[in-house]
């Protein structure tokens, strides 16, 4: 069974000089339990993948099109308002990078995390409250009730993720998107809220999508890799491969720019160029202008994400 | 040789109003607390520490852009902590910052020539037509092309906004440049860039860099020296390896403890300290009971114990 099945999936947004293609043809599977990292950069089309795949993006002015955009078996594209509420929370729940501008200051954290487990499950409000302060106790606050009765401003940064997985995991989700969940944290703090994030997925045998530009962040968290760039998918792998023999080029360069691989003040090898524009994407394959081994068959035609072996695929006319 | 730059017994206390309307009390709260740090002619010296723990503070103090509530600066050997406007401005052309943020940095209705060469205007360096031609050389020397002049800071990307934010700062050949978060909002290919473009502008200039970060990785490949701050205080200072192969605080150790592995085979279970039981696990010395201190316990490896 497939969770989560993404086939093709374009997302546009028109603007007033021409059109911002940000996600390019994009398939992506998903399997109950499983852990996926979607690794990219700023503008790879990483975020707004799955904001499409939870149609969390306001149409118009974003177009989604895709030959199949499926999760937990309801099919988004042509899921209702009432349908895909119910697939929200219940099948598939968000964290976000910034806890503060997803909690409404003006409602303690208490008050935002009954109203959603009360949207979504018929339980009395003293019930939810309850829930609410298990919830907080499952991630880890030690003081479940002060915490619900604080506002955001009130809250450390780590405090307010732990709070947001809380409320992401108060309707048992199946299926959990974090989309870079501890870019804004302390290092100290974001490796507890990974340890957090991988041991709940654990325990509730929840499928995981983490989203992050950090090769850290993946190397620590997830099964498999997915490398985004320029709207497309160039390379997936098991994560272990990733590491020990990356086969396309932009994976390749990625990984050997890490600072701090080796001992010592050094210069880096560095990938040379910036991310291509979305607004004005290079023709064919979206890294040639920056890849050291690309041609003319390159620069003219995007090459098919094919496989490679069992569990690898590419989209690389030199590995064709 | 006279550091370029040197903090002695450096703190900031900021007044906090506790809630109670008018007649409400404020409390002193340490933001930084009795810093001492030297940096050498020619270095890069990493400041690392959470958010929070006063590193920013402290870089700010160093150019006087916040003010120290004790403690001495020290630029070129020459105590700057009292100077008034006038006297310090000969100073502010030795020292130079760089911001994590560079879309804020730059003025949005300058060109990039206009942005790199406001710092010669202001101390009124040459005719204005030198002034531009330095700051197109300026910005070829950071990487982006003379054509780069008449561009606006929303037409570059981030990393290119982040050399013109390193080319102006630099225009006036500064002896030390503060460099605070500069790559954090870098893209990793971008990240490599920068940071190779200050290893090789400190080596050619001959500059001396307090990189501030909270970025373990990249403080690794960029630094001589690492200073880590935990609540306004340096714990422990060592030559960078020296940190990362040999560190005694509790407070260093949980850092880098918690550094994203490099593989998935190095995956491990990690221990969460507390501040309070980082505190309580203050190195001691000898057996007895005082107050923690730095502490020379190797050449030029100072640690916060208690003797």
């Amino acid at each position: 069974m497939t969770l989560l099945n993404i086939e093709n999936l374009t997302v546009s947004f028109p603007q007033h000089d021409g059109v911002v293609q940000a996600v390019r043809g994009v398939s992506l599977r998903v399997s109950p339990g499983e852990s996926i990292g979607i690794v990219g950069e700023s503008g790879s089309g990483k975020s707004v993948t799955c904001m499409a795949a939870l149609r969390l993006l306001r149409e118009p002015p974003s177009r989604i099109v895709a030959d199949r955009l499926e999760l937990g078996g309801v099919d988004m594209l042509r899921a209702g308002r009432t349908q895909l509420a119910a697939v929200r929370g219940r099948i598939a729940a968000m964290v976000f990078q910034d806890p503060m501008t997803a909690f409404d200051p003006v409602f303690t954290i208490g008050h935002q995390i009954v109203e959603t487990i009360r949207a979504h499950r018929d339980l009395s409000k003293s019930a939810a409250t309850t829930e609410a302060a298990a919830l907080l106790a499952r991630v880890e606050i030690k003081t479940p009730d002060a915490i619900l009765n604080s506002y955001p401003h009130q809250l450390s940064g780590g405090m307010l993720q732990r709070a947001m997985i809380a409320m992401a995991l108060s309707c048992r989700p199946q299926i959990l998107f974090a989309d870079e969940p501890t870019t804004a944290l302390d290092v100290t703090i974001q490796a507890q809220i990974l340890h957090l994030i991988k041991q709940l997925q654990a325990e509730l045998g929840m499928a995981l999508i983490m989203v992050t530009h950090d090769l850290g962040v993946v190397a620590e968290t997830v099964d498999r890799v997915v490398v985004m760039y320029g709207g497309r998918v160039m390379e997936t792998a098991p994560v272990q491969d990733i590491f020990d023999a990356p086969l396309h080029p932009y994976t390749q360069a990625l990984m050997a720019s890490m600072p701090g691989r080796t001992p010592g003040k050094q210069r880096l090898i560095e990938i040379a160029g910036a991310s291509p524009n979305p607004a004005n994407p290079p023709t064919g394959c979206p890294f040639h202008p920056r890849c050291a081994v690309a041609d003319a068959q390159c620069a003219a035609e995007a090459p098919a994400f094919r496989a490679l072996s069992e569990s690898r695929a590419a989209a690389c006319w030199r590995l064709a | 040789m006279t550091p370029a730059l040197e903090l002695k017994n450096v703190s900031k206390t900021y007044q906090l109003r506790q809630s109670g309307g008018f007649f409400a009390r404020t409390t002193d709260h340490l933001a930084v607390n009795n810093v001492s740090l030297t940096l050498p002619r020619n270095q890069i010296l990493g400041l690392v520490g959470e958010s929070g723990s006063g590193k920013t503070t402290t870089g700010m103090m160093a150019m006087r852009l916040v003010e120290p509530s004790a403690g001495q600066i020290l630029v070129d050997g020459t105590d700057i902590t009292a100077l008034g406007h006038a006297a310090l401005k000969p100073f502010r052309r030795k020292m130079q910052v760089v911001f994590q943020d560079s879309y804020s940095a730059l003025d949005p209705m300058m060109t990039l020539a206009q942005i790199v060469a406001e710092p010669l205007h202001i101390h009124g360096l040459g005719t204005a037509s030198e002034q531009t031609e330095q700051a197109l050389e300026m910005l070829v020397k950071t990487g982006l092309d003379r054509s780069y002049g008449n561009r606006y800071p929303h037409e570059l990307s981030g990393g290119q906004r982040q050399r013109v934010a390193i080319a102006r700062a630099l225009i006036l050949r500064p002896q030390v440049l503060v460099a605070d978060e500069p790559t954090s909002a870098l893209d990793v290919s971008v990240k490599a860039q920068i940071i190779n473009l200050l290893l090789d502008l400190q080596a050619e200039m001959g500059l001396s860099i307090l990189f501030i970060s909270h970025d373990l990785s990249v403080v690794r490949s960029l630094t001589d020296k690492v200073a880590v701050m935990f609540q306004g205080r340096i714990v422990e200072e060592a030559p960078t390896e020296t940190i990362f192969t040999d560190a005694r605080h509790p407070y260093t150790r949980s850092l880098l403890d918690a550094i994203p592995v490099l593989n998935p085979r190095e995956r491990r279970a990690r221990t969460f300290l507390s501040r309070v039981q980082i505190e309580a696990a203050t190195p001691r010395l000898s057996g007895q009971d005082g107050t923690p201190e730095l502490h020379d316990i190797a050449p030029g490896h100072r640690l916060e114990a208690i003797r």
